[in-house]
Order: structure tokens, then sequence, then C-alpha cells
């Protein structure tokens, strides 16, 4: 509870009276306040700093050390305060998460300094709050990921037996680890180099002789080139195999970028050495060439900048993607009105508006190569138009991308998707967590049986149990909600149970061998005359008082007592078939349906009727809740 | 005719500023809406000693009460909302917000829409400090929604309505539509006594004195201050 709630307790337990005369069964005793000593002012000392505070404003929090008797380890006898060699800084902001609830991180303080005091003072950081709480983690995983590369480059130096594969791995991923690597890496590199070089000039028109009209050198030196081709393919495929073959999953590494580029820059020389000189495939062939180029990409292992320069692209799709589409929204436009306008004028380039896409898109991007010249005043009025919107269209999205380069390559390759989902991951699991925090802690008490101590017949002892167990706010809160229970005759229960008696809610119109007891009518069960008469044995005084903590699910003989009908057992076949000792002392007289239902050691809170829990057995019945009338839970032990 | 003159000339104006301000550049009338923002309602409380006065607290309660009260609201005052979301924070599982109108209902007592420390104290006194008489007659203002002297049974069952929306939707056993409706019959069985359809404050309290788990209830909050 927060902690500006905590003060309003009072009220909420005062309005409390309002539903006292609307309820139907007797209330709790409240929990009393045993040590009720006039509020103190406690100072704490650290390091020179004092700060004071309210007693009652540290206890706020009994799981810390400040809330907890941890503290009297701090306590100095002569000058009568709680010393802490602790940062005084820090400490501000630990005191404050005291008195507002809230707890915030000061972002000029460093990460680590800051989780060892929440560390020592027993305040977990999941509680940090939302407007805090991006900037805690952002920093949080930096210096993690910080420790971690300082850590694998201290790794680089150890790790004597790592077998030859692991060595070649890693010499491939990093070449600084070793000489070979090293010398390798450059090697590679060198020969992309020269292979893209060799495409190049392939090309080039060499004269072959003074008054014939130029070759390309390709074509001239046919036997060069070609032993140039072989030696750097060979390259190639040699460090493609042993990539394969050092990789860790072959699989993953066989699917990755880097070796589909791999794959397609040496393909085309293997096509080529297949086919033979066949003319209706050499086409084709010569396209293929085409992917020779793509050997240039392999330059991307070899600088970091290339990388980031194709994430970013990666990572600005959609800033490309409405780039893209803007740009074509305004071509199409524009090609349609200058095609409308130039429609008149005579010899006009513009034939079709696809025909003026080009006359668009060049004159969008402010390179008018002057091929396409609208002629009439509407088309040159239209063109300037279009030239102008080009320039803003094609201005607004490029900032975007800069500045996403710039961030990638400082932050460094941080995946920005993964950092967003896991933020919002933990964000809805921590408010999941406040939300079921109240609201679990009284159904967690509940079942140790804690609140069936807070009758109005209470003894002293279960009031020193409770004490210590939780404190008096969370006591008074439970009380609280045990009033509202007994004031509408219904109990919290946790979804779980809320939704197996839902289901058997729904199974109760099926008719049944079981009690054909209807809620609605609440008539007493006429079949099962065999079992009717069916007596279990009062529950005896110590049952209600085990404190077992029993987590599993037992299953619990639910009986209720209804107030108008006669005593009439009757039970689902599957049920109770090995129970027979005990009678059913229902005092009151009322209709008895027992359903099976598994739910941990409820308590048992009446005193009118006591039976005896029977051996576990299957849930089967459904349970037949008749509102107003008593309910008696008992459980197996 | 001069009306039409006038309105064409304040349009031709119009455009004209609008265009003058599209060439200079500022466009969007950058207006500077001087919202006037509610200025945050500041209340101050009455003396300490006047409260002491008034109420059945004694000074040290009052401080501390204060306290936790100007904590919460630093503006001095509650409005109903809140009031809401204090009130629902107690009841996580279901939904406080209609018990808490009508309880913001029955603190604010000059029906000023918002509830200061006075009020607060001066029900907190009643509740906690007061007479049985006193508390039953705080209850029977409570459930009389229309302030009328009568409890009907529409109002009863708003009230109990809204109790059992507070217990919210995982309860044992499974809260049914009929069974708030049930509840307002028990009630208005015990404590209507001449049948007449309505509650009297005088109905009312005599039926919860002579009712022995009332009574014993209405002192169970007695040391909670």
């Amino acid at each position: 509870m927060a902690a500006g709630v905590a003060a309003w307790l009072p009220f909420a337990r005062a309005a409390a009276i309002g539903w006292m005369p609307v309820a139907n069964l007797p209330m709790p005793v409240a929990p009393t306040n045993k040590n009720k000593h006039q509020d103190e002012i406690i100072i704490l000392n650290v390091s020179g700093r004092r700060f004071q505070t309210w007693r009652n404003t540290l206890d706020r929090y009994p799981d810390t050390l400040l809330g907890s008797s941890e503290k009297e380890f701090f306590f100095n006898e002569e000058t009568r305060e709680y010393f802490f060699d602790r940062d005084p800084d820090l400490f501000r902001s630990i005191l404050n998460f005291y008195r507002t609830g809230k707890l915030h991180y000061p972002r000029y303080e460093c990460i680590s300094a800051y989780d060892e005091e929440l560390a020592f003072f027993g305040i977990i950081p999941e509680i940090i709050s939302d407007c805090c709480y991006e900037e805690y983690k952002d920093r949080k995983r930096e210096n993690i990921e910080r420790l971690m590369d300082d850590l694998e480059d201290n790794k680089d130096s150890k790790l004597p037996n790592m077998t030859f594969r692991e060595t070649m791995w890693r010499a491939f991923e990093n070449p600084h680890t070793s000489t070979m690597a090293l010398v390798f890496y450059y090697v590679t590199g060198f020969f992309i180099a020269i292979s893209v070089l060799t495409n190049v000039v392939e090309t080039v028109p060499c004269s072959y002789m003074p008054n014939q009209r130029d070759i390309p050198c390709g074509e001239r030196y046919t036997e060069a080139f070609f032993c140039m081709d072989t030696a750097c393919v060979m390259i190639f495929t040699v460090e493609y195999l042993m990539r394969l073959f050092a990789a860790p999953s072959r699989y993953r590494f066989m699917r990755s970028v880097m070796s589909i580029i791999d794959v397609v820059a040496i393909l085309p020389y293997y096509i080529g050495l297949v086919m033979t000189n066949n003319e209706d495939v050499s086409g084709a062939f010569v396209t293929l060439r085409v992917f020779r180029v793509f050997r240039i990409f392999k330059f991307s292992r070899h600088s970091q900048g290339l990388r980031i320069l194709g994430y970013t692209l990666k990572s600005c799709a959609s800033e490309l993607g409405f780039l893209l589409f803007s740009l074509t929204m305004a071509i199409i436009i524009f090609a349609t009105v200058m095609f409308y306008a130039e429609k008149g004028s005579s010899s006009s380039k513009f034939t079709s508006i696809p025909a003026s896409f080009w006359y668009t898109i060049v004159t969008m991007t402010t390179l008018g190569y002057g091929d396409m010249v609208p002629k009439t005043i509407a088309g040159k009025i239209f063109g300037s138009i279009c030239s102008l919107s080009g320039v803003l269209v094609i201005a607004l999205p490029v900032p975007v991308i800069v500045s996403n380069f710039s961030r990638i390559y400082h932050q460094n390759q941080r995946a920005d998707k993964r950092r967003a989902q896991k933020v919002q991951k933990a964000k809805l699991a921590r408010m999941r967590i406040s939300k079921n925090g109240s609201s679990s802690a009284f159904l967690h008490s509940k079942r140790n049986g804690l609140n069936q101590s807070l009758e109005l017949t209470g003894s002293l002892e279960e009031d020193q149990h409770l004490k210590k167990t939780t404190s008096l706010l969370e006591s008074q809160h439970h009380h609280l909600l045990h009033c509202l229970e007994k004031t509408t005759n219904h109990e919290f229960v946790d979804e779980r149970l809320y939704e197996q008696g839902y289901l058997q809610t729904a199974l109760q119109n099926f008719p049944s061998q079981s009690p054909s007891l209807s809620s609605e009518e609440g008539i007493t069960g006429t079949c099962c005359s065999r079992r009717t008469k069916k007596n279990i044995p009062p529950l005896s005084a110590t049952n209600t008082h085990s404190h077992t903590h029993n987590l599993q699910e037992l299953s619990a003989l639910h009986i209720q007592c209804g107030e108008q009908h006669p005593l009439n057992t009757s039970r689902s076949s599957l049920n109770l078939m090995s129970d027979e000792s005990g009678s059913l002392n229902c005092k009151s007289s009322g209709l008895v349906t027992t359903a099976i239902i598994s739910i941990p050691t409820p308590p048992s809170n009446n005193s009118r009727a006591n039976p005896d829990a029977p051996p576990p057995a299957n849930p089967d019945a459904p349970p037949l809740p008749n509102p107003g009338t008593d309910v008696v839970r008992i459980s197996a032990l | 005719m001069s009306s039409c003159r006038k309105r064409c000339k304040r349009q031709i104006l119009k455009f004209a500023q609008y265009f003058f301000r599209f060439i200079t550049g500022t466009l969007n009338a950058d207006s500077v809406e001087d919202e006037l923002e509610l200025s945050a309602v500041r209340h101050r409380p009455e003396a300490l000693e006047l409260l002491e006065a008034q109420t059945r607290f004694s000074r040290k309660e009052l401080q501390i009460l204060y306290r936790g009260f100007k904590n919460e609201c630093p503006s001095g005052v509650v409005n109903e909302d809140t009031f809401k979301e204090i009130y629902a924070q107690f009841f996580p599982q279901g939904d406080a917000s209609t018990y808490a109108h009508f309880l913001f209902n029955a603190f604010d007592t000059d029906h000023n829409g918002s509830v200061s420390f006075e009020d607060f104290v001066m029900g907190l006194s009643i509740l906690l400090r007061g007479t049985v008489q006193e508390k039953l007659n705080w209850a029977f203002n409570l459930y009389d929604i229309n302030k009328d002297g009568y409890i009907t049974k529409e109002e009863m069952l708003d009230i109990i309505k809204s109790i059992y929306d507070m217990m919210g939707k995982c309860t044992y056993p499974i809260l049914k539509e009929e069974t708030p409706r049930q509840h307002v019959e028990i009630f208005f069985q015990k404590m209507d006594k001449n049948r007449d359809g309505v509650v009297t404050i005088d109905e009312f309290i005599d039926c919860c004195q002579n009712d022995e788990n009332i009574m014993r209830s209405m002192q169970l909050f007695e040391n909670v201050i």
C-alpha cells in the first residue's frame, strides 16, 4: 500500500461503519494496537548528516532495513540515534521513498553505487516509480553490457583448452585474436578488392589494333582474367568452407546474410564452369555475372561502418517506406496533371501518364535532364510546383534517417526493438504485480488461517502470532476486507478458484445423479435415497487452528447449511464413498449439499456446524451456492 | 444591408490578416491561449483550537490526522475523483467508486463538491467518537441518498449494490444478480416495521438498537486513531 494511503486507512475503517446495519453476520474482531506509544521522531545519522523523521514513516515498509528491527543494530546508545556509515546523498532518495511511497533514481548518480545502497537498505529496485524506471533500466543495461565486453576481452587471453573448431571460429569472428587470423583477414580483404577491380577493368575497352573498334579488355586478355577470377573464387570458396566447418551452428550460419552473400558471389563462376558455350543460355549466363558485384558486400565483414549502415537502413524501414509511399503519391499526381496539361500541345513528349512518370521523377529529385520539357504555360506552372514539392517531400524523412544512423553508430548496434519490448513487458509485469500485491496479500493471509483468529471470540495468542507475521497496517487492512466479506456474505477468492467455481456453477444445471438441488428453488434432494442421511463427524477444534500452510490443493468438502430446509444430505456418486463416520451436526437445519472443490486450507468459520474432514475425493459435484446461507467449508488434512 | 456590409468587411479583414501572416511566416496564429488555469484551489483549515472544540479529537490526534490528510491532498481539499481514487486503493479486487461516491456525499455536508479538512474531521469525529445514536444517524444519512428522511428500496438497492461491487468478480460463492435484491429484502423485513415500503430514521434507530450484532459492531472501530 502506498505510504500516503496508509494515512487514510483509519478513515476507510471508520467509514466501514456504514456497512454495519446492512450486514447479516457478526463482524470479526479488530486487531489491536498493543504497543501504542506516541509517535516519536527518530534521528538517522548518515555519515554526519542528520535526517529526522517520524517512526511511523519508517514503519510503513516493514520488510526493509529501516522499517524492521534490523535498524536496531545501528543504534548508537550514547547519542540516541541510528548511525549509518553510508552515502548521505543517496540516502536522500531512500528516505524520500518512505515519505512519499515513490522511489526515484537521480540521474547524476552512478548506477552501481545506487544499486548497492538499495541492496543495503533492503529495497528492491523494481519499485522505482515510472518516472525514473526507464532511465534506471537503460543505465543498468549499459553497465551490464560494458561489464560483459570487459569480460570478453579478458576471456580472449584465457581459455587454453578450446577445440580447434572453436579457435577457428573465434579467429574468423575477431581477427585480432591471433596473428594467423589477422593475416587471413587481410588476405581475404585483398582478394575481394582484386576481384572487384578485375570485374571493373574487364569492361574497359583496350584497343587491339589501332584501326579496329575497341573491344573490352576482358575479351582481349581472356585467359589472364579467367585465371584471376579462378584464383579469387578459389580463395572465397576455401574461406566459405572453412567458416562453414568452424561455425558452431551450421544451419544458423547458412541462413545468415553474410553467408548468403558469399554463396551468391561465387556461384556464377561455378555455373559458368558447368554450362557449356550454349547460345541459348549464354544470355542468362551473362546476367549471372552481374552477381559477381556482390563480392563487394563481403567488405562488410571488414568494415564496421558498412554493417552499421546496413543496420540503419533496416531499422529505418518505416521511414523509408513512408518516403517511398509519399513519393509515389506525388509522382502519380503530378504525372497526371502534367499529362493533361501538355495534352494540347503538338509534338509533346508527354505521350502517356507512365511516360510522364519519368519527367516527374527527374523533376522532383531536381535532376532535370531536359529530355522532356513542358511547352504549354500550364505545363510550366505545374512543372515548377512539382519541382518545389519534390524538394520538400524528399527532404523530410532524411533527417530521421540521419539521426538514426548516428544514434546507432554511437550505441554500437543496440537492438531498438528488443529494448522497447523488454521495457514494455517488464512494465506490464510490474503493474500486474503491484495490482495483485495487496489483494494477494489478503488472500495469502487468509490461507494461513490468520483471519479466523480474528473472530469476535479471538484469543490473545492469535494476536501475538499475528503481530509477528504482518505489520499492523496490513492486519488492519485485512480486517477491513474481512468485514466487507462478512457484510456481503461472500468471500474473496483468487482467479483460479473463481474460475473453478464458475465452471462448476455451469455444471449446476446438469441433471445428474447428484442432488437435484437447484439454487433457485432450494428444493431438498430426493434422489440417492441410499446415500441420504450420511453423516459426517464433527470437525474437531484442532483442525480449525491448524496453521498449516497447505499450498497444494486439498479437496474440501463443502457444506452449505441453509436456513429454510430440513437436514438432508445428498451426495454425488463419486465422492465420500469411503467416508462413513461422524454425523453432521448442522444445528441450523438446512439443506446440505456436498461438493468437492479443491481449495487450500480454508478456515472453518462457523462454530455451529462442525463437520469433519473427509479424505480427498475428486471434485465432481457442483456446488450450489445459496446466497444468504451460511457457508461452511471443511478441509481434508 | 449595412449588416451585410459589416460582415463582409470583417471577413475581408480576417482574410487579409491571414494572408499577411502567411507571407511573413507566422502561420497558425500561435494563439497563446491564456487558458485561465484553474488556480489550484487552496484551502486552509480553521485553527486547531476551533477544531478541537468542535470535534472530540485531542490536539495530537488532529495533528496526526491533518498530516495524513495534507500528505495525500496537498491542496487542502479532496474532490470526488481523488476521494474515489484513495478509497479504491483499499479494495483492489472490486470497484469501489460507487460506494465512494455515496461516502463522499455523506462527508460533504455542505454539498459544495469538495471535502475539506473540517468536513473530514467532523465526519470522523462522529464515526469514531460519537455516541451510538450519532453513528446510526450518520449511517442513515449515508443510506438516504436524496436526503429526504426516508430510505426507499431503490436507494437501499443502490447502496447494497455498491457494497457488492467492492467485492469484485472473484468471490466465493459466485455473485448472482438477485443477491443484492435479496439482501435488501432481508434488510427491509428487519427494519421496516410498519411495512410502508420506506424506512424512517426512527424505525432505523429503533431496530438497530434492538439488534445485538449491530450494536456490537458499532463499537468495533473505537480504537482506530
